[in-house]
Parts: structure tokens; sequence; C-alpha cells
């Protein structure tokens, strides 16, 4: 499972695990877009704190979970990556689309 | 320069592969004594030229991709990584960031913006209908003891 999943109230978080490539997003956003399409949470927190690699392809998964939430008016939040991860990220300029901690 | 280790590979197109591919050729940097960094970057834009091939070269349709991995005295990297797909009519224009030909699958078109800013040098040679070639360099800045004990090595042989 590359996902577990908590909802707490309107927050919806997604435990990332593993490695984020082109191969295995497709289940992640799989999984996080079956819950966040029931819940409409106001925010939904994608936990990086258990992802050991990251390439581009975890660039498109935020982007496309930010696209999702901007649907039903809720916002994306990215926790515990880490600081390489985060070096992909700012590259791409993902922090104008989502806090990033 | 010198050539002092070579690693070559192939493997089909898949998408289950873009790890193992990736984990070769750390492996063989690993060799070399890497920082983190340097080994995660080199390992992304791995990953980000190997996901290009199998997307957008074979448009996931089967295929082959050959690996050429290759380590220099001066602690230069060099990868290659050839696919016989499509090709790029626009070479110019599939490096621009953002720019993806495949939307639908959630590409951020930032393949080639991620391998720029983690490589010192990207080549890509292409031709339609023939395939593409992406060569990415390195020069890794912490790699002195053990690129001397290989020769080292190589020398007692």
């Amino acid at each position: 499972m590359p996902v577990t999943i908590d909802t707490d109230g309107s927050t919806l978080t997604a435990h990332i695990q593993g490695e984020i490539d082109h191969h295995s997003a497709a289940e992640i956003r799989r999984m996080i877009d079956l819950e966040a399409d029931k819940q409409h949470p106001s925010v939904l927190v994608l936990d990086f704190g258990e992802v050991t690699f990251m390439d581009s392809s975890g660039i498109g998964l935020v982007m496309g979970r930010y696209k999702l939430a901007k649907t039903y008016g809720g916002k994306v939040s990215v926790t515990n990556a880490s600081a390489q991860i985060k070096k992909v990220m700012k590259l791409a300029g993902l922090e104008r689309l989502a806090s990033i901690e | 320069m010198k050539v002092i280790n070579e690693l070559k590979f192939s493997f089909p197109a898949q998408s289950c592969n873009e790890r193992i591919a990736r984990m070769c050729v750390t492996s063989f940097i690993s060799e070399f004594d890497p920082s983190v960094s340097e080994l995660a970057e080199i390992k992304t834009a791995v990953s980000e030229a190997v996901t290009n091939s199998i997307v957008h070269g074979y448009r996931n349709r089967s295929g082959k991709i050959d690996v050429q991995v290759r380590a220099y005295d001066d602690k230069t990297v060099y990868i290659r990584i050839t696919d016989h797909g499509c090709g790029i009519g626009d070479v110019e224009k599939a490096m621009e960031p953002l720019y993806t030909s495949a939307p639908e699958e959630e590409r951020a078109g930032l393949g080639f913006a991620v391998m720029e800013s983690f490589m010192d040098k990207v080549k890509v040679k292409s031709e339609l209908g023939k395939g593409t070639t992406v060569t990415l360099c390195r020069k890794l800045v912490s790699a002195d003891s053990i690129i001397h004990n290989q020769q080292e090595r190589n020398c007692g042989r």
C-alpha cells in the first residue's frame, strides 16, 4: 500500500510511502483521489515523511491534487518532505500552489 | 581523460524498470564515493531521462532502452540513455520548462528542467523515427579517495 489515509474533521491526510516515479504515481494518485472525491476536504495534506525518492512525477502528483482541490474550494499542503524532495518541488515553483512545510 | 570503469545495460521500456534503471546507475556511481545529494540528484536525472523514453519515445509501446555509464579519472561521470522510439521533432521545444506532450498523464513537463538543474551538462541527440539519446554529465566533487583507491587497485593487476 503506497498510501494510507487519515481523516480529521475537514482535513484529509495522505501518508505516501516509498518512491514516487512515473510507475508508482498512478496508483498513489488513484488512492488519494478516491478519498478526496468522496470527502472534499478543505485541506488535503500530502505527507511526504516516508517518501524515499521523488522525480518530476511527484510534481505532477502535487499539481494534479491542487487542481482537484481547487474544483471544490479546497487547499493542498505538503508536509515532512526531505531536503532533496523540497529541491525538486522548488524547482517547479510548487510553493506557489501548495504550502510546503 | 581516462575511463576507469564502465557499465552497460539494456531493458524493455516498461515503467516498472524505471526504478531498476536508476538503482543500477546509482549502485555503479556509489563506488566513487559521491555525496548524498550528488547521488540523489543523479538518480533523479536518470529517472527523468528513462521516463521520457518510456512515455514519449515509445509512447508506452514496447521497445528497448540502452544505458551506458562511464566514470573518468577526473571524477566525471557520463550517463547515456538511448531509446529507439519515435524521436523528438523539436528538441528545443521539448526542453522548455512546463512543455509536455502528455498532459493527460499528469506529466509536469519538467523532466529536462530537472536534468539540467541537477547535472552539469545535458546533451540531447534525436532523429524522428529513429530515437533519442540523452547524455548526462556530472563531475563528482567529493570523489577523490575512491578514485585513487580504484586506480591503485587497477595498477596492482
